[in-house]
């Protein structure tokens, strides 16, 4: 029996052969459809989408006990969704949550996973981008700004990380969360960010990508964490990028999906850790440049005329710019913490995608996407947190081609009919843009 | 006293003596609650006992025991684990004990964050050598799921903290005869390479190293893990990784077998980058490839238009990497003072 197996093939092996199977099963039952009536297939089922995530908003079953220390999340997971579906909840359901997510916010400052729960980082970054993404000065002024700092300070690990909790653990994803809602909330100084780039440049590994403590294996999640907090720390020049792009491109596998880490199975939520990252990584071009040494950027590159040119753009147009004109993001330029966010979004300096957008839709829509909610792969059970990922993953793919932030994309780039066109997001906290957009205006007031 | 051996058998604390005097207190979740869980009458009454005890901070044995009860019925709640501390703290508990609490609940919440922290703190505490059982401990997780991303974490810093180097190069390589392909293996090499106090340091381990790792690469070239593990062992010294024979050698054979040959295009393109000067017999085994007349021109253009073919997932991404190389390879001459020399 032994033998036998080891001849087939080993446990890796089997396990994403069985996956390819499951998949390539649901392809080419799609494509064997005569073309006009594949597209019903390829329609994002908006309105039972919705039903789903508002059930969930308003009644969960005793099973979600597991998930009473993480109800934030569960919040956040919906309520993000409902926005990138182009919905909105009535007034009544906005007073109830910015009721419940007050309720969760401790005395002394952050989020707990429920009332009464010590504040956590990951619930306060949950319960925060939930309040952002509701909107609105009722909501954002729920949140006790002073309070969170003194939370994150006290948070701030020796080894420059963060700890999720009072006495918790430290990882990359605690430095992201950390980081993120100071930043998102104008609160972000050299204080909090003192040494976390050492800390995140420590957990970069040999594949490239960035694990979640300094040694263990390069993850979809903790790349997501590290990478977008270097760039709001203003660190990001720090990482080995060209390293980080050759480990994130190659965790798209021929299912179309993204892998979390090296020859595990596709995942639906991998969408947005690394299809973000990989959209993440299209404006880091000049700081690339930079570390290879290049002084002259290659303007083709950088044209947005050009962006859907790029198959045919010629080396030979090559011009000369200086790192300073050139680099928005570079580590030679002292940008203010609180324009990092903005000048991101807005730079409209990038490169086209170095991943597969439409094959990538291409699996979210059809094997990730259920009746109602989306999941991890066919087989897996849907769930809120896949929903919220996936649905991520989707407005990423569906913008990463257009140029700037203004131009909406073009129907070439949108995978079925051109109504599953997604709100655009800001990959580097996961709000809706004009969400963050607000929120920025809010909280650079005072 | 464990009063949940089985749920029908369990006395709700209202009706057990020890917690007589204590008022359970409720969850404040307001009168419209958003995301409201359905609970269940056990759930709802362990945790209103427990928030009574939590907020008068009693650090008592009828505390820890309510905690005990409240993490098996959410061992995600954190607060309830931090405070379970504060009372293994006070009372001066059996960590031994403790540990085996853990390795009790360890199966059913293996994927959580919780556990594997509240086990690293007790190990700390412990003070004994503990290396052996920590290490057993993860290994059985690991022989259930190999890939288990808490287990590895947990082992690399019961090595770092407490020691047990001695077995652990065999251990991975116990791991990659059962699967060459895990990456969790690879890794955890990597991180026995170079940082064991035992082994010389990746200098003196990486000649073997590579030597094993072109094994592996051989066996099974589509096998991306050990590809990434030999630019590792280069880190930080590409020139050496563009000068080593083994390397080029490597990428010769897979490519003139030319079978699963994208990680050998990749490295090879990479070798170019950095300057490396390709054989003859490495040239024609690239033309070999290409059903293009492309001989004579840019090898790196044309890895990467074989790339662009063989592998279109990435098409994209090479073609970046085509636009970047002749800049990149520039440099390289710049940087070795070869200025003036055509490519």
């Amino acid at each position: 029996m032994e033998s036998s197996r080891k001849a087939r093939g080993t446990k890796t092996q089997e396990e994403q052969w069985m996956v390819e199977n499951d998949v390539g099963q649901i392809y080419s039952s799609v494509s064997s459809i005569p073309p006009n009536a594949q597209s019903v297939f390829l329609e994002i089922r908006r309105d039972n989408h919705i039903q789903y995530l508002m059930h969930g908003l308003n009644n969960l079953g005793p099973s979600f006990s597991t998930l009473d220390a993480n109800r934030p999340w569960i919040c956040y997971w919906i309520l993000h969704s409902i926005a990138l579906l182009g919905d909105s909840l009535d007034e009544e359901l906005e007073h109830s949550t910015i009721e419940f997510l007050s309720r969760c916010q401790d005395p002394d400052g952050g989020y707990g996973g429920g009332p009464g729960q010590m504040p956590h980082l990951a619930t306060t970054y949950a319960a925060v981008n939930s309040l952002i993404t509701l909107g609105g000065p009722k909501s954002l002024s729920s949140i006790n700004r002073g309070k969170l700092r003194a939370f994150l300070l006290r948070m701030k690990d020796a080894s420059g990380g963060f700890r999720m909790h009072d006495g918790g653990e430290v990882d990359v994803r605690a430095c992201y969360t950390a980081i993120s809602v100071a930043s998102v909330l104008n609160i972000l100084d050299d204080e909090l960010t003192q040494n976390v780039g050492d800390y995140i440049l420590s957990c970069q590994t040999y594949e490239g990508g960035i694990a979640g403590e300094p040694g263990s294996e390069a993850h979809g999640g903790y790349t997501f964490c590290g990478l977008a907090a270097m760039i709001l720390i203003n660190e990001v020049h720090r990482l080995d990028l060209p390293c980080l792009i050759d480990w994130v491109v190659f965790r798209q596998g021929v299912e179309g999906g993204f892998q979390g880490r090296t020859n595990k199975l596709v995942d639906g939520c991998y969408s947005f850790w690394q299809g973000g990252v990989a959209v993440i990584v299209q404006k880091l071009h000049s700081v690339i440049c930079e570390q290879l040494g290049l002084s002259k950027v290659l303007d083709s590159e950088c044209d947005s005329e050009s962006y859907h040119d790029y198959e045919t753009s010629d080396i030979s147009d090559v011009e000369e710019c200086t790192v300073e004109t050139s680099c928005p993001l570079g580590g030679t330029c002292h940008r203010r913490k609180e324009d990092i966010g903005v000048d991101f979004i807005s730079n409209k300096r990038a490169i086209a995608p170095i991943f597969s957008s439409m094959h990538l839709q291409q699996y979210l829509l059809l094997c990730s996407q259920e009746g109602a909610g989306f999941r991890d792969k066919p087989g897996k059970p849907r769930d809120h947190y896949h929903t919220c990922y996936c649905l991520s993953g989707l407005s990423v793919c569906q913008y990463c081609s257009s140029a700037d932030a203004d131009s909406p994309p073009l129907a070439r780039d949108i995978l079925g009919p051109y109504s599953n066109l997604l709100e655009q997001l800001h990959p580097l906290y996961n709000l809706v843009l004009d969400r963050y957009y607000e929120a920025h205006d809010f909280f650079s007031k005072f | 006293m464990d009063v949940l051996q089985k749920s029908s058998e369990r006395i709700p604390l209202s009706q057990r003596p020890e917690y007589a005097d204590v008022k359970p207190v409720a969850q404040d979740d307001g009168p419209n609650p958003i995301v409201p869980i359905s609970y269940t009458d056990e759930f709802r009454e362990t945790m209103d006992y427990f928030r009574a005890i939590y907020v008068t901070d009693e650090r008592s044995l009828r505390a820890l025991q309510l905690t005990a009860e409240a993490i098996k019925l959410n061992a995600g709640n954190y607060t309830v684990w931090q405070f379970r501390r504060l009372v293994l703290k006070a009372l001066n508990a059996d960590m031994n004990k403790e540990l085996d609490f853990v390795d009790g609940i360890v199966e059913r919440n293996s994927k959580n964050y919780q556990i594997w922290h509240h086990r690293r703190w007790v190990a700390e505490n412990l003070g004994t050598d503990l290396s052996t059982r920590e290490l057993e401990f993860t290994k059985k997780i690991l022989s259930k799921d190999a890939k288990h991303y808490h287990a590895w974490s947990h082992r690399q810093w019961v090595l770092q903290a407490l020691g047990g180097w001695k077995d652990e190069l065999a251990y991975c390589e116990l791991l990659l005869k059962d699967d060459i392909f895990n990456n969790s293996a690879w890794n955890q090499r990597y991180f026995v390479v170079t940082r064991s106090p035992l082994l010389g340091g990746l200098g003196a381990m990486r000649e073997s190293e590579v030597t094993c790792t072109v094994n592996a690469i051989m066996e099974h070239p589509e096998n991306e893990s050990p590809w990434r593990y030999l630019r590792g062992l280069y880190r930080n010294d590409t020139q050496a990784l563009v000068k080593d024979p083994q390397v080029a050698s490597v990428c010769l054979k897979i490519l003139t077998a030319k079978n699963n040959y994208v990680h050998a295009l990749s490295m090879l393109l990479d070798l170019l980058c950095h300057g490396f000067q390709a054989s003859l017999e490495i040239r024609n085994a690239v033309y070999g490839l290409s059903d293009s007349g492309a001989q004579g021109s840019d090898l790196v253009k044309v890895v990467c238009s074989i790339l662009e073919l063989v592998d279109p997932m990435r098409a994209n991404y090479w073609k970046w990497r085509r636009n970047m190389a002749p800049a990149q390879a520039a440099q390289c001459l710049k940087d070795d003072g070869l200025t003036g020399l055509s490519l």
